[in-house]
């Protein structure tokens, strides 16, 4: 049953990224400029930017990452688009997610015809120390952080409830790492676009360089059961499960659907959109997955008509390899309990029955947080065109869902997009 | 004062009296910790101050081997990895915390569902010196 009570369609008309990764040279400005150079080039019929009438851009924390605050306005001018609107939107990591849906919200009012969505996160500024610090202030500051939490430490607790229990092996997130750096090896915008086999072999190739001792890991499962090469960081979650600190932009515009083809001749349509909320880690009904991501889903699938096999691929909030199992629950690809196994079995991989996260995840694409969610749709613009190279998907892939999460599960948002004949 | 940074003074200086605060709604029976004005079960703002017996079960646990720089001012790295987790009050709310007195060399042998007690720490010298909640197997 569709329940849609916008007043009217809302379309996506291009989709860019920066490279992401590390790049002590580069400011947001820089990695936002790049991404919408990358999204003028998607817009086939030619960007008229008089056209875009404001700019909603997801931010986690420029504040303390660069030293700058109210960066919307500074973006947008810096791309030579003052003086609409610019609005910034704070969300954790789920910032561009709710900037999305937030930018179709203005359009489906009426209130604009065509909005930049953008997304940017410079974190590699600081040392590790003070980006731990800066993320942290996502959590409940006063009652979590004093328990001596870390992000990777709330996704690992959850781990542990859902290891309980579902009698999971922590063995079995490793196979969601393997599975995101195959995909991020296709990926030449992906902050390590290199297999889990590829990054082994290169240790072993710089240990004998260096004369040291070969190790003897026969394959990724034993390079990963190796506490020297795969370290713990908030155990269960070792090293490969933790999602990278990460420099990128992203920028999406969307435009109400009867202007659509003003922009491209092939736009692709956001159907579905659904937002949820939720309490601290504590406060929640269950520690094994996350209510706000099944509310924010169900509202995207009524919204859309649609049910969870209609989705012909998801990218979603793989921040920790664990995230990424409670996420497949959650949009209910699998029943609870089931997304370790699904991954174990491969049925999450780009021939799997529910592939997810193509693009290579937060894992291996990298993770600067407030341009994660907008990054996200990047993917999906490309596999709904059939332009996605190597990690292409068969079948003409036509229904593609987004999954963002802010800090470790108060905010979801999962947005739907399809492409028409 | 804001009332929220009330509620938290309120808290942490019970603590350092070895209580364990949170409400009680009068309408439903619901307990929060910590203390809250709004019952999150039936929105009822008669909520009444609660002392918590301070028993408990492990719910959720994680051991810390890259700490945030509070508890690295602790002492705590790599080598010296502490635990936290979440515990669940014999009462029904659940709250993060330190968990200490847990074998953190071997994180496979803490088991969820292990019964917990209250107990409280101090981190930080002098007057940066606090009182933090944590929690002990019984």
């Amino acid at each position: 049953m569709r329940k849609n009570k916008w007043s009217r369609g809302v379309a996506v008309v291009g989709a860019g990224m920066s490279k992401f990764g590390a790049f002590p040279e580069k400011t947001s400005r820089d990695l936002f400029a790049e991404a919408f150079l990358d999204l003028r080039e998607s817009v086939n019929k030619g960007l008229d930017p008089k056209r875009i009438e404001a700019l909603y851009l997801g931010n986690f924390t420029s504040d303390l990452f660069e030293r700058q605050s109210h960066l919307a306005p500074i973006l947008a001018s810096w791309i030579g688009l003052s003086p609409i609107a610019a609005i910034r939107i704070e969300d954790a990591c789920a910032s561009s997610g709710v900037a999305l849906r937030q930018a179709a919200l203005a359009i489906a009012s009426g209130e604009y015809d065509s909005v930049l969505v953008g997304g940017v996160e410079k974190m590699t500024d600081l040392p590790i120390a003070e980006v731990t610090e800066a993320l942290a202030i996502a959590a409940d500051t006063l009652f979590e952080i004093p328990a001596g939490f870390t992000f990777p430490g709330f996704y690992a607790a959850m781990a542990t409830a859902y290891m309980a229990e579902y009698q999971a092996p922590k063995e079995a997130f490793y196979h969601v790492g393997i599975k995101n750096h195959k995909n991020g090896a296709l990926n030449d915008k992906a902050q390590f676009n290199k297999t889990i086999l590829q990054i082994m072999e290169a240790k072993k190739h710089r240990a004998e360089q260096k004369g040291q001792p070969i190790p003897d890991w026969k394959n990724e499962l034993e390079f990963l059961s190796d506490p020297k090469a795969n370290p713990c960081i908030a155990w269960p979650m070792a090293l490969f499960d933790c999602s990278p600190v990460s420099d990128g932009a992203a920028a999406v515009l969307l435009v109400a659907e009867e202007f659509a083809h003003d922009f491209n001749d092939e736009p692709i349509f956001l159907i579905g959109s659904g937002q949820a909320s939720d309490g601290a880690l504590p406060d929640r009904a269950t520690l094994s997955s996350i209510p706000a991501a099944q509310k924010a889903a169900q509202h995207a699938y009524e919204m859309a008509g649609l049910s969870v096999n209609d989705i012909d691929l998801a990218e979603v909030h793989d921040c920790f390899t664990i995230a990424e199992i409670m996420a497949i629950e959650d949009l209910g690809f699998f029943p609870q309990g089931e997304g370790w196994k699904a991954a174990l079995e491969g049925k999450t991989a780009r021939d799997g029955e529910h592939p997810i996260n193509t693009s290579g995840g937060l894992k291996s694409k990298g993770h600067p947080v407030g341009a994660s969610g907008a990054a996200q749709v990047i993917e999906i613009w490309k596999q709904l065109h059939g332009k996605a190279g190597d990690r292409q998907l068969p079948n003409n892939p036509r229904i593609g869902l987004t999954h963002n999460v802010g800090g470790s599960g108060q905010t979801c948002v999962v947005n739907i997009f399809e492409r028409r004949e | 004062m804001d009332e929220s940074v009330t509620i938290c003074k309120d808290f942490y200086d019970a603590l350092a009296q070895d209580r364990l605060p949170g409400s009680h709604c009068q309408k439903c029976g619901e307990f929060t910790i910590p203390t809250k004005q709004f019952c999150p079960n039936c929105h009822s703002d008669q909520m009444d101050t609660f002392d918590f017996s301070g028993k408990g079960k492990l719910v959720a646990f994680t051991v810390i081997y890259v700490p945030p720089i509070m508890m690295a001012e602790a002492g705590y790295d790599s080598k010296n990895p502490y635990c936290s987790g979440i515990v669940e009050l014999e009462e029904g709310p659940r709250i993060s915390a330190q968990i200490i007195d847990v074998d953190v060399k071997r994180p496979e042998n803490i088991h969820i569902g292990s019964p917990m007690m209250m107990t409280t720490i101090t981190r930080g010298e002098e007057e940066k010196q606090r009182t933090y909640l944590a929690f002990k197997p019984i």
